[in-house]
C-alpha cells in the first residue's frame, strides 16, 4: 500500500503548474516508501498528450481518463473516476492541489471512499506507515501537525509549497475509462469565462503586485499594473477593502476571505497590513512594503521596506524594475 | 423551498492566539467567537431565497458544546425560522466525522437546498459541504459568488484562478458560498426578540469515527525581522539591489 496517486489538474487541455507540483509531492513520499506515483490526468480528446509532462516530473505511471465530456471540468465524472481508481488500486495517499478545483474535488472523494482528509497541507511526510501533514490554521496564525489514519488517506497542498522537479521516468501510460454517465452528470460546468489572455494569476505569478487603500482611488491601479509589468512576471491583487469598494473584482482579494498566495516576491503598495490581509500573504518568500505610514504593521512582516508617498516611489520603482530586467 | 444552513461558531481572528498546555488545541481563554462570516452570507443567501418564493422554511444547524447555541440564536435573529444544536463536547477537526453528523440530520428533512459557508477560518479545511453531499448522494456546488434559482434549477457562478465557471444543478443541491454572493444582514432589535421564542432543538451529534488527528498546534515561525531601506524614491536604487543580490527575485 505505498503507491501515490498525484491529481494531475488541467484546464483547456494544458496541465496547471500546481499538476506538477503534485506529481514532485508524490514522487518525494513514494520515494521514501519505494512505492509508484501514479498520475492522473482527466480532460479532453489530447489530454494523453500530456503524459510525457508528467513523466518527466516523476510519474511512473500515467492514467489518462480521455472524454469529451471534460473539456470543462467535470467534478461528478473526475471525483468518481478518482474515487474508483483509489478503491482498487492499494494507494496510500492521494494529493491533489489547493485550487479552486482542488477543494471542490478532493472532499468529493474523500467523501466517496470515507477517507481522511487535510486540505491546504504546506507539507506532507511518510514514516514508515505513518502519514503527518503541516496544516496552518486561524489564517497561519498557528500551524497543525495532523496525522492521518486508513488509506487512502486524502491531502490537497497549497499551491507554491512544492516547486516542480523533474525527475525523469520511463513512465508507462494506462487509459482509464471514463464512467458510462459521463455526459449525464448532474452538475455541469455550462462555461468558462475566461480572463485576459496571457494574464498571470495569483496562484501561478512568482510575483504579485497587490495594492491597497493607500491608493486613493481606482483609477490609481494603473500604477500597480504597471510595476507588475514592469516585473513581467507579475500578477495583481488587492486587498479587501479595494474589492469591497468595487475597485477590483473579489476574485483579486488576498487575505482571510480571498486567496492565500506564496509567492517568491509580494510587493504591496498601500497596504497597512490588516490582520485579515496578512493571512493571506505572509507565507510569502520575500515581502516589499511601500507605505507612507512607517508605523503600519506590513512593515512588521516586510523583509525590505519604503516608507514613503506611493504616488513617487512606485513609478520610480517601475522605472528601476525596467531597467534592471533589460540586463536579463 | 425548504432550505438547511450549516453554521459553525468561530474564534475572532483578530487576537494572538495561544497554544493550549495539551498542545494540541487553542488556548480559548478571553478568545471571542461569532458565527463564521460564509456562513452568514450562506444563512443571508437563505433568507433571499425564502422571501423571493414568498414561503418557505430556513433551518439553522450547528454542531458543538452549548456555546453553539448562541451562534444558532444570531441567525435565527436573521430570519431563520428554526434551530437544530448537535451536541458535541467539542467542534472535532474531522470533516468526515462532522460531514456524517450532518448527513444523518438532513437526510430525512426534506430539504430542496443545503447551504454552508466555502471555509472556517479556523480549522480552514473547506471539506465539510461536499463530503456531506456525497453522504447524501446530492449534486454540489462550491464556493459560489451568484446564483439565481428558475424552476427547480439553479446556476451558480464560481469563481476559480483568472476565470469564472458558469454552473447548472438540479435540485436538491448542497451548494457552499463564497465572497460577493450578498452582503449578510444584522439582526434588527424585534430579530433578536423574536429569535429568543423560535424553536431551537437540541440532541446528541452522531459523529463518525475520527481519521484525523491533531497531533501538535505550534506557531509559524516568526518571519525574520525585516528593514526599512529607506524614505521615498531615494531608496529605490538600494532596494533594487538588495532584491537582486539578497533576495535574489530580481
Amino acid at each position: 500500500m505505498t503507491n501515490i496517486l498525484a491529481f494531475a489538474e488541467s484546464r483547456n487541455g494544458e496541465l496547471r503548474k500546481v499538476a506538477l507540483e503534485a506529481v514532485t509531492a508524490a514522487r518525494k513520499l513514494a520515494d521514501a516508501t519505494g512505492g509508484e506515483v501514479h498520475a492522473l490526468v482527466v480532460g479532453a480528446s489530447g489530454i494523453a498528450s500530456k503524459a510525457e509532462q508528467l513523466a518527466k516530473h516523476g510519474a511512473d505511471v500515467v492514467l489518462v481518463a480521455e472524454n469529451d465530456a471534460f473539456a470543462n471540468y467535470n467534478p461528478e465524472a473526475t471525483s468518481a473516476i478518482a474515487a474508483d481508481r483509489l478503491k482498487g488500486g492499494g494507494y496510500r495517499v492521494a494529493v491533489f492541489a489547493t485550487s479552486a478545483q482542488g477543494r471542490d474535488l478532493a472532499p468529493r472523494v474523500a467523501g466517496k471512499l470515507g477517507a481522511g482528509i487535510v486540505t491546504d497541507v504546506i507539507d506532507v511526510a511518510l514514516n514508515g506507515d505513518n502519514l503527518t501533514v503541516k496544516h496552518p490554521m486561524n489564517i497561519g496564525k498557528l500551524v497543525a501537525t495532523i496525522s492521518i489514519q486508513g488509506s487512502p488517506a486524502i491531502v490537497s497542498l497549497r499551491p507554491n509549497t512544492y516547486s516542480p522537479v523533474e525527475n525523469a521516468k520511463a513512465g508507462r501510460v494506462e487509459n482509464v475509462s471514463a464512467p458510462a454517465d459521463a455526459a449525464s452528470s448532474r452538475v455541469v460546468v455550462k462555461d468558462l469565462v475566461t480572463g485576459e489572455k496571457g494574464k498571470l494569476d495569483l496562484a501561478e505569478a512568482p510575483v504579485i503586485v497587490a495594492g491597497g487603500r493607500g491608493l486613493k482611488a481606482a483609477e490609481n491601479f494603473k500604477l500597480v499594473e504597471d510595476l507588475a509589468d514592469a516585473f513581467g512576471n507579475a500578477a495583481v491583487g488587492a486587498t479587501r477593502a479595494v474589492t469591497d469598494d468595487g475597485w477590483r473584482p473579489h476574485a483579486d482579494q488576498i487575505g482571510q476571505t480571498g486567496r492565500l498566495v506564496s509567492p517568491q516576491l509580494y510587493v504591496a503598495v498601500g497596504i497597512s497590513g490588516a490582520v485579515q490581509h496578512l493571512a493571506g500573504m505572509r507565507t510569502s518568500k520575500t515581502i516589499v512594503a511601500i507605505n507612507k505610514d512607517k508605523d503600519a504593521p506590513i512593515f512588521k512582516v516586510a523583509d525590505y521596506g519604503i516608507v514613503g508617498d506611493v504616488f513617487e516611489v512606485v513609478p520610480a520603482l517601475t522605472e528601476a524594475v525596467r531597467e534592471a530586467r533589460k540586463g536579463h | 423551498m425548504k432550505i438547511a444552513v450549516c453554521v459553525k461558531r468561530v474564534p475572532d481572528m483578530d487576537v494572538r492566539f495561544k497554544v493550549a498546555a495539551d498542545g494540541t488545541s487553542v488556548d480559548e481563554t478571553g478568545v471571542k467567537f461569532d458565527l463564521n462570516d460564509f456562513d452568514a452570507w450562506a444563512v443571508e443567501a437563505a433568507l433571499q431565497l425564502k422571501e423571493k418564493a414568498g414561503q418557505g422554511e430556513v433551518v439553522v444547524i450547528s454542531l458543538g458544546p452549548n456555546s453553539v447555541q448562541e451562534t444558532i440564536r444570531k441567525a435565527l435573529s436573521m430570519g431563520a425560522d428554526r434551530g437544530v444544536h448537535l451536541q458535541a463536547d467539542r467542534i472535532p477537526f474531522d470533516s468526515f466525522a462532522i460531514a456524517s453528523a450532518l448527513a444523518a440530520e438532513l437526510k430525512d428533512g426534506g430539504y430542496d437546498l443545503i447551504l454552508f459557508g466555502k471555509l472556517a477560518p479556523d480549522s480552514s479545511n473547506s471539506a465539510t459541504g461536499p463530503i456531506v453531499a456525497e453522504l447524501l448522494n446530492v449534486p454540489c456546488v462550491t464556493a459560489i459568488s451568484r446564483l439565481e434559482m428558475a424552476d427547480g434549477r439553479g446556476t451558480a457562478k464560481r469563481e476559480i484562478e483568472g476565470a469564472q465557471e458558469i454552473v447548472e444543478f438540479p435540485l436538491p443541491a448542497v451548494l457552499t458560498v463564497d465572497e460577493g454572493l450578498n452582503t449578510a444582514r444584522y439582526p434588527s432589535l424585534k430579530g433578536i426578540m423574536a429569535a429568543k421564542k423560535k424553536p431551537l432543538e437540541s440532541k446528541p451529534a452522531q459523529l463518525g469515527e475520527s481519521k484525523v488527528k491533531i497531533e501538535k498546534i505550534e506557531l509559524p515561525p516568526e518571519r525574520a525581522a525585516g528593514r526599512i531601506v529607506g524614505e521615498g524614491a531615494a531608496a529605490v536604487p538600494e532596494l533594487i539591489k538588495l532584491l537582486h543580490t539578497e533576495a535574489k527575485v530580481l
